[in-house]
Parts: C-alpha cells; structure tokens; sequence
C-alpha cells in the first residue's frame, strides 16, 4: 500500500514537467525539490543528531561559491565544480566541527549562527571572489549537460533538482537503517547516555556533519546554475539557515518525509503570496509568513508529520 | 556602545535564565523601542531623553503580551518550537514595521545633548556617552532589584527551580510573565537610548539581536552582572578590531572571539551548565 503510494508520487513527479509547460509551475516544483533537499540533508543533522544548527547557508554558499569560481575562472564544468564544492563543504564542515561540537542546546545553535556571520563578513570583503557585488555565472550557448546551462526550458532543471531530492532522501533512507543512524539517535535522546555505552559522540557528530554538509552544497551549486548570479547577501544569509530548518521544523523533525512535506506546502505559500502580493514594497507576504510560522509553533509543535501520524492513530 | 549592547543582551539574559527560552525577536523589539522613540520625538517632540519611561512602558507591555499569547503555550514544547514562535514573531514584527512606516531610514533631528566632548585628547560623543552612563544606570537599577527586593528574589529562585519556587508560594506564571516585561523594559531603554544617535529603520533590530545573543552566550546564559562585562568586552573588541585591522571586519572578529572563548569555556566566560 504504502510502496504504491510512493510509486505513484513518484511517477506523478517524473510525468509533471510533461503536463504543466508553463514556466511557473515548474519553477514552483524545482524550489520544492531543492528545498526539500537542503532541509533533508540539515535534517540528517539536526533531526537525527539532535544538533540544531542554525549556520546551514554556510555549506550552501559552499557550494555555489565553489561552482562558480571554477566556472568563472577556471573555465571547468559545474559538474565538476559541485563536487568540489561538496568536497570543500565536507572540509570546512570538519573544521567548524571541532569548536562547536563541544556546545549543547542554545550555545550550539548561537556557535553557529556565528559561524555563518563569520563565513559571510569574510565573503563579502573576498574582492577576488567579486566581494559584495556578487559574481555571475558566465552565460554559455547553446544549452548542454556539459554546461549546466539550459536556457530553452526549465524541464531539465526539474530532474536534475529531482535527482538531488531523490539523493538526499537515499542517503537518509540509508543512514536511518545504518550503525550510523542508531548512533545519531542516541546522540539526540541522550549524549552522556550514548557516550557512556560506547558511542565515540564527537567522531559520529563530524560524520552527520560531513554528510549533511556534502548534500547542502550540492543544493548551492544547483541554485548558482539555476539563478545564474549569486552574492553574498543569496547565498549565505541567516535568513537563508533560518528558512531551512523552518521547512524541516514544519513537516516534522528526525523523519524522513517530514522536510519533504514542509517544502511542499511552504514553498508554494511562499512563493505564491510572494508573486501575488509582493513587490508592492509593503512586505505583505513577509507578514503573513510569520504569522503562520508563530501559528504553527503554538498548534502543533511536531510538525504536519506529527499531525498525520496522530490522525492515523485516532480512528 | 558596550554599555548599550550590555542592556540589551541584560533583557535576554534575564529571559533566558527564567525560563530557558531564547527570545529571537529581541532585536525587533529594539527596532520597535526605537520607533517609540522616534514617534515621541515626531508627534509630541519629546525628546529620546525624555520619552525614555514611555519606551520602557510600551516595551514591557508588548513582553507581557508575548508571554501570554504566545510564549505560554509553548513552554511545554520542544526547543524547535520555541525558537519559531519568537523566530516567526520576529519576521512579523519586522514586515508589520516596514508595512506600517515603510523601509525609510529615519533619525531624530536635534536632540536635546549633541556634539561631543575632548577627554584627554580623544574624542567621544555626548550622545554616545549620556546613552552609557543611563544604560549603567539601568543596569544597576535592574541588579539592585533582582538582588535585593522581594520579586527580584522570587524571579531567581523561580529561575533556579520553578517546581520548588512555586511550593514555596511563588506564581510561577506571574513571574515568567514579569520577567519577559521586565527584560523587555530593558530592550525599551536600550532602543530610547540608540534612537538618539543611531537610524532607525525597521531592520535595524538583526545586527544587534545577534551581537546580544553572543554577548549572553559569551557571559554565560541566565547571569545579568556576567552580560554587562561581556558586553563591556564586545563593545571593546569591536572598536579595537575596527581601529587595528578593518572596520568591515569587526563584527567577524566579535565573532571569532566568541568562538575562541568558548573553545575554552564552553559555557561561557562565567556561566554554569
């Protein structure tokens, strides 16, 4: 019952680009995918871990950054550009590791935020890398796999952010059946408990970390592709962590389809009050975002995965 | 600015201690102080000086709304739920300011103190330094009453225990709701003090709510005499880093040495876990 579901799901997302031609619907979708994927992979690490990071932009400026620069300067394939950037998220991820793991709770959550300040302040007077005025994806044509570039029509951009979501779900799939993934879990529920019965609580931190961090920057990449211009402001903004583990918070915390079903309901309300009430300069559409977000926090903490599992046991 | 930064940190701190909820929205609640104060000065020409208790009074009030409609009914959930409710009030606060008074940035033209002052040959503004001896004031004010009076002593030892505070007799709920009021109040004195110097627009809040969450989790959370030195070591730290390397650079240099501390201590320079 449940594999047929998803098999459905799953051809109605392989058939979509086929039905809706229009530009928008599709842009929608491919919002939905990549955010679901960025709030899969912050998911690994704060929903299974237990370690609420609030600097996940970092990684994915990562990404875009990386992508970018060996586009713009190097004259290489985004391609390959992404796994370097994921290469270099991994890196970077170890690094920040090892100062913030030692915090719990807000301390942790506040390192990070730091974190992130620190990356972007760095960023934005990096003058090689176009400082704070941004860089732009040199403009390639006519469209090619090659290039990552695909100007005629948005359907490749779906399956490749498909795909993306597709990977971020496998890799968690994987690791909540893992040795790994127990681990994580115990970390969460309790980490002096964990430590106690042998579970080496830094080294499988760093690995979530690793992980989560690799899967965010692959997003990065995609979206410097996508929009073909980023800057510092896009790319590794607080607002952007912020909106990440909104989406995973939504839908539901430490399961699997829980970020997946934030984004499908956020990103839409977003965008749409975004299209149809902003750019009157009067921020509407921020206000009733947050609205919501504080209606969603005081009604149902757990999040629309926790609505749904409450609404299975009920009858 | 250190004093400043302390006052405002001081409201969160005090928040935190009480209740282990951090207040996201505590730079919106600065901007909207500042906004009180501007408006006093616009409507009424009261000057920031002046309109001080009325930033205040407005601020308290809007932190025991928070309490009640809001942080009440969280309290019992997880952390994530907390950190979205103050989170998501933050964005509403923010967007309600820029759709009310628009994205202009606004000062208050002729205050009452202005121009600056020559200590020892080095300059210092006189607005900048009547805003640090009132936020010294405050805060002193505000230690007095936690140390010494009767509900500054319920609202610690609610903060330490809230089950063995509320056998004893204490309203837990009251003092929860009189602690977000109180540490409101702060922000409001903070916000009256910066307005007299500092524009004012409704994204005005973000960069200081995060230089106060660093300076809480620098002093350690929950400990109002450990936020005024933090903030006292932010507040130098920036100058200094401005001064010596760049002043486009400050702000990453407060931050890494937040990190730097804290790879040392990790609950803060006088905190306790």
């Amino acid at each position: 019952m449940k594999r047929a579901v998803l098999l459905l799901l799953f051809l109605a997302a392989l058939a979509f680009p086929v039905v809706f031609t229009l530009p928008f619907p599709r842009h929608v979708m491919i919002m939905i995918f990549l955010y679901g994927a960025l709030a899969v992979a912050w998911n690994i690490l704060a929903g299974y871990c237990g370690q609420i990071s609030l600097g996940h932009a970092v990684f994915f400026g990562i990404g875009a950054y990386t992508s970018t620069l060996l586009v713009a300067k190097g004259q290489l394939t985004p391609w390959l550009g992404m796994a370097a950037g994921a290469a270099l998220a991994v890196l970077v991820s170890q690094l920040i590791g090892y100062p913030v793991f030692r915090l719990r709770g807000h301390y942790f959550a506040i390192a990070t935020i730091a974190v992130g300040e620190i990356v972007q302040t760095l960023v934005i007077n990096w003058d090689w890398a176009g400082g704070a005025r941004g860089l732009f994806v040199p403009i390639k044509r006519p469209d090619s796999v090659v290039n990552f570039q695909f100007h005629q029509s948005k359907a490749v951009y779906y399956y490749i952010a498909l795909g993306l979501l597709l990977l971020a779900l496998a890799v968690t799939r994987w690791l909540e059946r893992s040795r790994h993934g127990y681990y994580f879990r115990a970390i969460r529920e309790d980490q002096d408990a964990a430590a106690s019965l042998g579970v080496h609580v830094a080294r499988e931190k760093h690995r979530a970390i690793a992980v989560s961090a690799a899967l965010t920057a692959l997003g990065g990449t995609f979206y410097a592709q996508y929009v073909f211009f980023i800057d510092p402001e896009s790319v590794f903004p607080l607002s952007l962590s912020i909106l990440i583990c909104l989406i995973a918070v939504l839908g539901g915390v430490g399961t699997l389809w829980g970020p997946v079903l934030g984004a499908a309901v956020l990103v839409p309300l977003s965008e749409g009050t975004r299209v149809w009430l902003g750019g009157t300069g009067k921020a509407l559409d921020l206000l009733i975002y947050g609205g919501l977000i504080m209606v969603i926090a005081t009604l149902q903490p757990a999040g629309l995965m926790g609505l749904a599992r409450r609404f299975r046991r009920a009858p | 600015m250190g004093c400043v930064y302390a006052l405002i940190a001081a409201g969160l701190s005090l928040i935190f201690g009480l209740m282990e909820v951090v207040n996201f929205a505590h730079g919106e609640f600065l901007m909207l102080a500042m906004y009180v104060a501007f408006f006093a000065w616009a409507l009424a020409r009261l000057d920031p000086l002046v309109s001080l208790p009325l930033a205040a009074l407005a601020l308290a009030a809007l932190g025991w709304a928070t309490y009640h409609g809001l942080i009440r009914r969280v309290l019992g959930g997880p952390m994530l739920a907390q950190i979205f409710a103050t989170f998501g009030l933050a964005v509403f606060l923010r967007s309600g300011a820029q759709f009310l008074w628009g994205v202009d940035f606004r000062t208050i033209k002729e205050p009452l103190l202005s121009g600056r002052l020559s200590v020892g040959g080095v300059f210092v503004g006189l607005p900048q330094l009547a805003a640090s001896v009132l936020a010294l004031g405050a805060f002193l004010g505000l230690y007095l009453f936690l140390s010494r009076s009767e509900t500054g002593l319920a609202l610690q030892a609610t903060a330490q225990d809230r089950q063995a505070a509320a056998l004893m007799g204490i309203d837990t709920d009251r003092m929860f709701a009189l602690g977000w009021a109180i540490g409101s109040a702060c922000v409001g004195v903070a916000g009256g003090l910066l307005a007299m110097f500092f524009y004012i627009f409704p994204e005005v809040g973000g960069a200081f709510a995060l230089l106060a969450y660093v300076t809480v989790a620098l002093g350690g959370f929950g400990n109002v005499p450990a936020t005024l030195a933090a903030g006292v070591i932010v507040g130098l730290t920036e100058v200094v880093a401005g001064l010596v390397i760049t002043p486009a650079m400050k702000y990453a240099v407060v931050f890494l040495l937040y990190l730097a501390v804290v790879l040392w201590r990790p609950q803060g320079l006088f905190g306790r876990f």
